[in-house]
Formats: C-alpha cells, sequence, structure tokens
C-alpha cells in the first residue's frame, strides 16, 4: 500500500504540480493572444515579447526595491513590483496600438499584413529588451524558496517520496485563479466586457448597437497587457528570466490558444492545461513510477520515457496537428474565419 | 523605361555600398558579406515564391535550410564504416518499422468502422514502441563508436555540390508534408504549423547525434572550391599575387571567397531565371489569380489547395538549396546556430522591404538586409560611442549603451520592417503591374 502511495506522491511532485504550473502559465499567455484575435483579428506575434517586457520591467523595478530596502519575505517582492511592470506593459501595448496597428485597422487591411506588423514589433521589442537589461540569465524570485520542501514532507508522512511545492508554484496557481476569475467577471458582467465579446462577436452588430470600437479595443490591449505581464513574470519566476525564452514561448501558447479554440477565452484556459499536462507526461521518465508498483524482479530496465525533454515542442505540435485535421474550429469553437 | 532606371539605381547603390566595405575595411570582408547576400537574397527568392506568388505565409524558412544544411553532411562527408557496422542495420531496421507503421495507419484509415480513432492510436503506439526497440540501442553503439572524432553514420562522401539538390530535396519532402496537414487552413494556421515543424527540425538536428553529430558539429566538410593554403604554395599563384602588388595571403583569400561567389552566383542567376519565365507564364498567371481572388479562381476550376501545395514546395525547395549552399560556404554543420530571428524573420523582413511579388525586389531585398545586418553593430556602436562621449569613460550608462550596441540590429530589423510596411508596403521594387 506505501508502494501505491508513493507511486502517487511521484507523479504529483514530478509531473501533476509542474504541468498544473505550466499549464497556468501557458493559460494565461494563451489568453492574451485568444483576447487580441478575437478583437483585432490577427495573430499577435509579439505576445511572447509582451510577457518579456512586463516581466522585465518588474525585475528593474525589484532591484530598485531591493536596493531600498524594502520586501515582502516570505513573498517574493516581485510581487509588488507587479503593478508597476502592468502599468508600463498597458502603456507600451496602446503606444504600439496607436503606432502601429490603429493604421492597418483603419485601412482594413487583411489580417495578414496585421501580423506582419507584428513581427516588426516583436523585432523592435526583442532588441529594447535585449537593450535594457541584457541577453543573460535573471533571478526572479527572493524570499522563501518552497512552501513545504521534500525533506519535511518525507519527516512527516514517512514516505520515501517527498512533494516539494515551490512558492513559485504555489503563487502561480493563486494568482491564476484569481486572474481568470476577474477577467471572467469583467467578460460576463461588466458593460464593457459585454460590449467586448458583442464586438468579437459581431462586429458590425455591434457597431450598429453604437459600442465604440477603438474603446473595445483600448480595452483589449488593457487587458492583453495585463495578462502578459503576469504571465511572463509568474514564467520568470518560476522557471527564471531568459530573454530569448519567450520567443519559444510563442508555440506552445498559440497551440494552446488554437487547441482551445481562437478568440475563446475558456478555451484559452482548456487549451493551456491540454498542452502543459501532454508537454510533461510524455516527456516523463516512468522508470520509477512503475517500480513502486511491480514486483521489485519485473522493474524495467530503460527510462521509461516516451519523448526526450528536448523534444517538448513536438509535443505541442503533434496536438496542435490533430485539432487541426479533426476539429479544426478548435475544442470550443472559436472564430474559424 | 524610368522604372528600370531606378532599379538600376537601387541595384547600383547596393554595389557602392559593398565596395564602400570594400575600400574602407577590406575586400575580404566585402566579399564575405556578398557571399552572404547571395545566398539571402536565394532564401528570400524562395520565401518571395510562397509569398509574393501565392500569398502563403511560411514561418518556418530556419527549419527548411537547417535541412538544407544538413544535406551539406549527410552528402559530403565520409562514410563511417565502424558506426554503421555496429548500428546501422539497427537504424535501417527502425526506418524500416516507421514506414510499415505509416502503411498500417494508411490500411486502417482506408475501411470505415467504430472506434477507427482507438485503433488508429494503438497502431501509432505499437509502431512507435517497437522502433524504438530497435531504434535505441542501434543510436547507443553509432554514438558510441569513437565518439570524439565520429559518433555518427557519416555522409555518402560524393562532392558537395550535390547536396544543394539533396537539400532542395528533403526541403521539398518537409514542405510536403506540413503542407499536406495545413494548407486549406487559415493563413494563420500555416503561419503556426510552419514554426512548430521549423523548431522540431532544428530540436532533431540538435539531438540526434548519430545522424549529424548533433550541437557537437561537423566540421571541415570538403570544398568544391581550392584550399587558401594549396594556392599560397602554388608557383603561379606567387607570381600573380607579386605582379599585383600583394601578399600572396591576402589573393588567396579574395580568390577563394570569388570561387565562392561565382558559384552562388550562378544558383542565384538560374532560380531568378527559373521564377521569372514561371511568373510570366500560364502558371504564373494562374497563382496570381488565385492568389489575388481565392473564390474566383476556384470557380474557374483551378484547384487552389494543389496548386499551394505546389508553389510551397517550390519555395521550401529553393530555400533549402540556400541552407545547403550555407553549410558548404562555412564548411561545417551547426545546428545550434539555426536561430528563428536570424534565419526566418531576417528573410522575411528581406522579402517585405525588396516587394513582395517582385523576384527583383526580393534580391535587392536580400542584399540590403544582410548588408544592414551585418553593419548594425559596428554603426550602433559608432553611434552609441558618438551619442556618450560627452560622458566620463567610466559613466556606466555609457559602459552599458556601449556594450548593448550589438542589439541594435534586431531594432533596426524591426524599425525598417515597420517604416517600409507603412510608408512603402509595396517595398522598394514593387510588383508589376501585367
Amino acid at each position: 500500500m506505501e508502494d501505491v502511495t508513493n507511486a502517487i506522491v511521484l507523479i504529483l511532485n514530478f509531473l501533476f504540480v509542474p504541468g498544473l504550473t505550466y499549464g497556468c502559465q501557458l493559460a494565461l499567455g494563451a489568453l492574451g493572444v485568444t483576447l487580441v484575435y478575437g478583437i483585432l483579428r490577427y495573430s499577435n506575434f509579439a505576445h511572447g515579447e509582451t510577457m518579456s517586457f512586463g516581466a522585465m520591467v518588474c525585475i528593474l523595478v525589484v532591484w530598485w526595491l531591493q536596493s531600498l530596502g524594502i520586501s515582502i519575505a516570505p513573498l517574493p517582492t516581485v510581487l509588488l513590483a507587479l503593478p508597476i511592470g502592468i502599468l508600463a506593459t498597458v502603456l507600451f501595448c496602446l503606444l504600439t496600438d496607436r503606432l502601429v496597428y490603429r493604421f492597418y485597422r483603419q485601412q482594413k487591411s487583411q489580417p495578414v499584413i496585421l501580423l506582419i506588423a507584428s513581427i516588426g514589433v516583436m523585432f523592435l521589442m526583442n532588441g529594447l529588451i535585449r537593450f535594457v537589461i541584457g541577453p543573460d540569465d535573471r533571478r526572479v524570485g527572493d524570499g522563501a524558496r518552497f512552501i513545504i520542501n521534500a525533506r519535511e514532507f518525507r519527516q512527516m508522512t514517512g514516505l520515501s517520496e517527498g512533494l516539494a511545492i515551490k512558492t513559485s508554484q504555489g503563487i502561480t496557481v493563486i494568482v491564476t485563479v484569481l486572474l481568470v476569475a476577474a477577467l471572467f467577471w469583467f467578460l460576463n458582467r461588466t458593460r464593457a466586457g459585454k460590449s467586448m465579446r458583442a464586438y468579437s462577436d459581431n462586429e458590425d452588430l455591434a457597431l450598429l448597437s453604437g459600442i465604440n470600437p477603438e474603446r473595445v479595443v483600448m480595452i483589449t490591449w488593457i487587458l492583453t497587457g495585463i495578462l502578459a505581464t503576469i504571465a511572463g513574470t509568474l514564467y520568470g519566476l518560476d522557471k527564471s528570466y531568459k530573454p530569448f525564452t519567450y520567443l519559444q514561448l510563442l508555440l506552445p501558447i498559440f497551440a494552446a490558444a488554437i487547441v482551445g479554440g481562437l478568440g475563446n477565452p475558456l478555451g484559452a484556459i482548456a487549451g493551456g492545461f491540454v498542452i502543459a499536462f501532454s508537454e510533461v507526461s510524455i516527456t516523463f521518465a516512468y522508470r520509477k513510477f512503475i517500480a513502486y508498483l511491480v514486483p521489485e524482479s519485473w522493474a524495467p530496465d530503460g527510462l521509461l520515457q516516451l519523448l526526450s525533454t528536448d523534444y517538448k515542442f513536438a509535443v505541442s505540435f503533434v496536438i496542435l496537428v490533430l485539432v487541426l485535421l479533426i476539429r479544426p474550429t478548435g475544442i470550443f469553437r472559436g472564430q474559424s474565419t | 523605361m524610368i522604372g528600370v532606371n531606378r532599379n538600376l539605381i537601387m541595384f547600383g547603390l547596393m554595389a557602392l555600398m559593398l565596395s564602400a566595405v570594400g575600400f574602407g575595411q577590406s575586400w575580404s570582408l566585402a566579399l564575405a558579406i556578398v557571399n552572404l547576400c547571395l545566398i539571402s537574397a536565394i532564401m528570400a527568392l524562395g520565401v518571395n515564391i510562397q509569398w509574393g506568388y501565392a500569398g502563403l505565409f511560411n514561418v518556418g524558412v530556419m527549419g527548411f535550410a537547417a535541412l538544407g544544411g544538413v544535406a551539406g553532411v549527410l552528402v559530403s562527408s565520409q562514410p563511417v564504416p565502424g558506426a554503421w557496422a555496429v548500428g546501422g542495420a539497427g537504424i535501417l531496421a527502425a526506418g524500416g518499422v516507421a514506414l510499415v507503421t505509416i502503411f498500417a495507419v494508411w490500411l486502417v484509415t482506408r475501411v470505415h468502422f467504430p472506434f477507427r480513432g482507438v485503433v488508429i492510436g494503438i497502431v501509432i503506439l505499437a509502431g512507435f514502441l517497437a522502433a524504438r526497440a530497435v531504434f535505441d540501442p542501434a543510436v547507443e553503439a553509432i554514438e558510441g563508436y569513437q565518439s570524439a572524432r565520429y559518433g555518427y553514420l557519416g555522409g555518402l562522401g560524393l562532392p558537395i555540390l550535390f547536396s544543394w539538390f539533396v537539400g532542395g530535396a528533403l526541403a521539398a519532402g518537409a514542405a510536403w508534408i506540413v503542407g499536406k496537414i495545413s494548407l486549406g487552413l487559415r493563413s494563420d494556421y500555416l503561419a503556426i504549423a510552419t514554426l512548430g515543424i521549423s523548431e522540431i527540425i532544428v530540436a532533431m538536428l540538435k539531438n540526434e547525434d548519430w545522424l549529424a553529430r548533433g550541437v557537437k558539429n561537423v566540421t571541415g566538410l570538403p570544398r568544391p572550391v581550392p584550399y587558401e593554403v594549396d594556392l599560397q604554395q602554388a608557383v603561379w599563384f606567387q607570381d600573380l599575387a607579386q605582379s599585383l602588388g600583394t601578399s600572396s595571403v591576402d589573393l588567396s583569400s579574395i580568390v577563394v571567397k570569388l570561387s565562392y561567389a561565382a558559384l552562388f552566383a550562378v544558383v542565384l542567376l538560374a532560380v531568378l531565371w527559373l521564377s521569372e519565365t514561371a511568373l510570366r507564364s500560364p502558371w504564373g498567371r494562374m497563382m496570381r489569380a488565385i492568389r489575388d481572388n481565392e473564390v474566383a479562381a476556384g470557380a474557374m476550376g483551378k484547384d487552389v489547395t494543389k496548386r499551394h501545395l505546389q508553389v510551397f514546395i517550390l519555395g521550401s525547395a529553393v530555400i533549402g538549396m540556400a541552407g545547403a549552399m550555407l553549410t558548404t560556404l562555412d564548411g561545417q554543420f551547426t545546428p545550434s546556430s539555426y536561430q528563428p530571428l536570424r534565419f526566418t524573420f531576417v528573410i522575411w523582413v528581406m522579402v517585405i522591404v525588396g516587394g513582395s511579388g517582385n523576384n527583383w525586389g526580393a534580391v535587392l531585398g536580400g542584399f540590403l538586409i544582410w548588408f544592414l545586418w551585418v553593419e548594425a553593430e559596428p554603426i550602433g556602436l559608432w553611434l552609441m560611442d558618438t551619442l556618450t562621449s560627452g560622458m566620463a569613460i567610466e559613466n556606466p550608462l555609457r559602459l552599458h549603451l556601449i556594450k548593448s550596441a550589438a542589439h541594435m540590429r534586431l531594432m533596426t530589423m524591426g524599425l525598417v520592417l515597420l517604416l517600409v510596411l507603412r510608408f512603402a508596403p509595396q517595398g522598394l521594387i514593387p510588383e508589376q503591374k501585367r
């Protein structure tokens, strides 16, 4: 019996907790992509860099706060920095919209032209971020590292497997739940949120009902800035902050948004968890798990890993392809045109 | 005629800028830039075939270029018989199992019965596990075989020029698979799918050491042109250098680069001529009709998805060929050098800036943007140095700005792309109205 418990704890520790955290980060990223798609109707390739930008501002503010000796230990200081990071990112988003995207919107350009413009913005932000903070690896978190660490857990339960929950993982899940709840409250209960959904569903009808499109677009960018900053900072807090990783996050984020149905916020969240858990569980080495469950002599020799972690992109890609082949509008029927 | 003159002036200016590097810095450097400009121009032509002719948005340029690059290794490096002896059979067997699995899946999809999806899943999983069972020990054996020097199967030992065609063919094969899946869906989906496949291709090349040594790189690939050392030792060459009044070391480097440039220029001109001819032919007219109005072209009986697949494969083959040429020029294959910004998005900037839909524009864009990409760093450094010249030498801001000047090139690219897209969306050489 104890072996079964050990096996479960092992799965919780190495598969469920990391998967849940990564899923939260992807879900927040995908929500940003899906909102921009729903309202502005193009795939925003600069979203990864927007996340990176927000995280960068937060790190700079953390350095400033640390130099003043301010901290909220055991929680990481970066939580204090978030409001300023969000503000800066929202302003940056609104500025790029004003200078770049608005022109094409008024011209009623094809979505692909906006996509190319977003590649230009991506380059610009990428250069700007490296210019300001440099391409090096930065640690974001300070304060207590663990909520429960593996040794304490082992002592508490007497099991041989430990369950460690990092502070960053706990924060990620709590912040995501709060943020998503607030977002859905906003979209479903407030006038501004309803006008956004109306605009996303049927632009002409929304315009006829007197909804101001520029206002809807502004709200969208504000929400995107908030989501991107928090997603980027949480990812940096959990792993570490490296400017180039955010470009690589584009693929799983878009996969999550498309799998859930582009333009559908609920789908983006579901998509984020589908992608995250598939990535983690397919690249997980099951040897120890099986060894707990079968008699000793049956214990396998190999790692029992379906794919090495170097191929985690392949997992998002395969899921994306499967969804495109079987149900091109995504699990939750997003916009298909 | 005014348009032609304008284009000539722009190409002339480009030549002037390159010769400025030649006079100002060194001719060897100028020729090195020219060689990469030529390769970039061919990649840009490939992207232009997809985007300019058919409006297909391919964000996987990096992957196709890398596939072309690995062809350089597979064709030209010497085979490693020892590695083949220990693991060759296993790799081939795993390939066989994979083919059998694909055939089995194809068979299952032919017939209709309940729970077909589950059966397909089981067949794929079983095939995957069976292939891994023979593949893993073979890989271990190959990678263990003299791993400091070999640790891979080696290539065919053929002249590296063959790899240009093989690289094109490999890229075309990958394009066929991606195209089959994602063409016919929305343009955004093609973008994401190609982004994904390019990341996977590069991840494979980095990790499958048995194929091309992964991140341990394959160096010292044979050259299609003479080596500098051989030239320097030849008596006639020393005489030539003396009569030209330079050292034989400088001259040999220039001659080698010129020979590469000549080879690349032949390919560039051939691809350009073929593209222009295709664009003028009935086929080109059909492609433009499809691009400008898919519904109308479909109604006229054109098979839009099939044409898209065709043009996607053609463009990718050109990109793959350019990738193989890059490996040839470097004399080595380094998978970790394939970065999406450098290999995908910069190529896109070339096409947009040059003028989408115009082959000459793509060539000009290839030259101009590569030149900017290389020269943005020294210019940025100079700019920062001048701007901060009033500050003290150890001023932290000044030091930071000068250290970060290298990242100016990314910002320059973004700015150029945004400005051209906004104020001259047709590009430098607009598409001709026919």
